[in-house]
């Protein structure tokens, strides 16, 4: 059960300089050439304003475009390996989205279900999230079609949700706590308040979908959706689940580099075999892997969904493909 | 709480390296380290990813027996910047493995049963890792029957050991190649795989059919083992999609909501009856 407190504006000025003062850096949304990133600020003051989200995802915190999984020096019949310890700075994440937040849940199911991936926790373990609610959606958004809602806690250290002179806060965890006891006199009791949040309508029967798909992978859907696709990967680049990964080499004779990069089911690339047999070669079946990933082989495989309903692929599309449109289309078909 | 990195590799050393058919080398290695040599155990399926180091990784099945001990063989084409590298590497050079990642043929399922290998072109090599583990252990099997084929004799693996099979007198060896790939003194069959079997007629009767071959040949197999009133769950083969991490984390491998990584690479055409043709 959380803790429920009153953290007032300036409240919040006296909680970021003691989390800085803790040595811990503040990632929050900073508006900068008409975009809104993550990026690292001192004050609340620069925190970006009324923002609706950022355009890339908070998983780059934990889960970097680049990461080095190893080092080596080469020379003649010797090799030596380096293995780096992943670098993970205390870092607190102000103002995700609650979408956002809960998606960490769906990256730690990829990287943790079976050996654990070291450098993806060594992240995790010196994250915490300081979590802001919603107070306004747009035609992308589906949050609550996915289980989530605009004030939904999960993936939350702190959760935020804006009232009259300051915030509502719900200190949800053991980390969450440890940011409290920093500062406790900012928090003053907060219980009977109620917490706001913009009114989102679900968009379609979210497990009914999850249970047609078996039944449609022959459906000529999945050519008539994705005909306009370029297979440009935006939509995983910025998708704040997408977690498939290429590795690459980077290396001169004598030093090289494996490298961890973010990589996308939509592209040719992805599962082509050295023979030139490619199990997915056009697009539709590349995009028919995105949606039935997400919203059936997730579900099955780790008992939650792969999208969390942000919204974000859409927003990013060059060519205007809606996803939540789509899910509507596909989840009105008749299976 | 530290955790070790998985993706970091065992350094081998190349032991011996043959040279198969045109493109196509195998390598023996043994592992640098002697602690890793002695805990490293494996099963005939597997398969790991080899590093050219500079290169990058590639993934391969084992090649050689979990029941010769010591080291290890993978056997590659050339076809891509890290094979490309790996076949010019000389014995006595270093290369990198993680491994072994996958499931496993169930071999203690199949004592008492016949079996019928059937391979095509550059696809015999995870099926010689179960041959000779099948060998080695022979009394527990009935009749070991392999069928091989490739385009061409100058195509055909193994050569050495496709002779040693042939003189054995407790299995069968049957090997084709394609019309046109033959030489003057060839003394196989000349033909494509599946009209091969066909003809062998091999009795489904308490038997296990593995087949492994380039995506066509399968194909074709398939309905000839049907025919023979081979039932799914007794036909056997082994996937080898594009991966990157073999952890089940990368996604490459992905069809349906199996890893090919991680749920195979062993299949039984029952299993695969339930996925996407997405292989």
């Amino acid at each position: 059960m959380a803790d429920t407190f009153e953290l007032s504006h300036e409240a919040l000025n006296g909680l970021f300089a003691a989390l800085r003062k803790d040595g811990r850096r503040v990632l929050a949304p900073v508006d900068s050439d008409g975009r809104t990133e993550l990026n690292e600020v001192e004050s609340p003051a620069q925190v970006a304003k009324d923002y609706l989200q950022t355009i890339l995802s908070a998983k780059e915190v934990v889960f970097p475009k680049v990461e080095r999984l190893l080092s080596y020096t080469t020379g003649p019949g010797k090799v030596e390996l380096k293995d780096p310890e992943p670098k993970a700075l205390p870092t607190v994440l102000f103002g995700v989205r609650p979408c956002e937040a809960a998606a960490f849940g769906a990256l730690d199911a990829v990287f943790n279900w079976d050996t654990r991936d070291s450098f993806f926790n060594a992240r995790m373990a010196q994250i915490a999230v300081i979590g802001l609610s919603c107070t306004k959606a747009d035609a992308a958004c589906f949050c609550t079609t996915v289980g989530g809602g605009p004030a939904d806690t999960r993936g939350s250290d702190i959760l935020l949700s804006p009232i009259e002179g300051g915030f509502l806060a719900e200190v949800l965890t053991e980390k969450g706590r440890s940011i409290q006891a920093l500062a406790p006199e900012l928090f003053q009791d907060g219980r009977g308040i109620d917490k706001t949040a913009v009114k989102l309508d679900k968009a379609f029967d979210q497990p009914a979908l999850t249970a047609k798909l078996p039944g449609m992978f022959d459906s000529a859907l999945w050519v008539d959706q994705s005909l306009r696709c370029i297979g440009c990967g935006a939509c995983a680049f910025v998708c704040p689940t997408c977690v498939c990964f290429d590795i690459q080499e980077e290396a001169d004779p004598k030093q090289g580099q494996r490298l961890r990069c973010w990589d996308s089911c939509g592209y040719r690339m992805f599962t082509l075999h050295a023979s030139g047999h490619n199990p997915r070669e056009v697009q539709s079946q590349r995009w028919r892997q995105r949606i039935y990933h997400k919203f059936s082989y997730y579900p099955e495989r780790y008992g939650m969904l792969g999208c969390v309903g942000c919204g974000k692929c859409t927003r990013a599309c060059p060519v205007d493909m809606n996803l939540r449109e789509h899910l509507v289309e596909t989840s009105e078909m008749k299976a | 709480m530290s955790e070790t990195n998985i993706y970091l590799p065992n350094l081998m050393r190349i032991a011996k390296i043959t040279e198969e058919s045109p493109a196509v080398k195998t390598f023996r290695l043994e592992f640098v380290d002697e602690v890793a040599a002695q805990n490293f155990e494996f099963k005939t399926g597997q398969f790991g990813l080899y590093s050219a180091f500079g290169e990058g990784e590639s993934t391969f099945c084992i090649a050689s027996s979990p029941t010769r001990k010591g080291y290890i063989e993978c056997t590659f084409r050339e076809a891509g910047r890290v094979t490309a590298a790996l076949a010019d590497k000389e014995v006595g050079d270093i290369v990198g493995f993680r491994g072994p990642y996958g499931n496993v043929f169930p071999l203690e399922d199949w004592q008492g049963k016949n079996l019928v290998f059937i391979a095509g072109g550059i696809a015999l090599p995870p099926l010689r890792s179960v041959i000779w583990n099948c060998l080695d252990l022979r009394d527990w099997f009935k009749d070991i029957t392999v069928v091989y084929g490739a385009r061409s004799v100058a195509d055909l693996v193994y050569k050495h050991e496709l002779k040693e099979w042939s003189e054995r007198s407790d299995m069968q060896l049957v090997t084709t190649v394609d019309p046109g790939g033959e030489t003057p003194d060839w003394k196989g069959k000349v033909g494509f795989v599946p009209p091969v079997v066909e003809q062998l007629g091999p009795s489904a009767e308490n038997t296990i059919a593995i087949v492994c071959g380039p995506p066509i040949m399968i194909k074709l197999t398939l309905p000839v083992l049907q025919k023979l009133s081979f039932p799914p769950e007794r036909i056997f083969t082994t996937l080898e999609n594009r991966m990157k991490c073999g952890l089940g984390k990368c996604g490459r491998c992905n069809t349906g909501k199996s890893f090919v990584c991680k749920d195979g690479p062993v299949y039984t055409l029952a299993q695969l009856n339930e996925l996407p043709a997405e292989y």
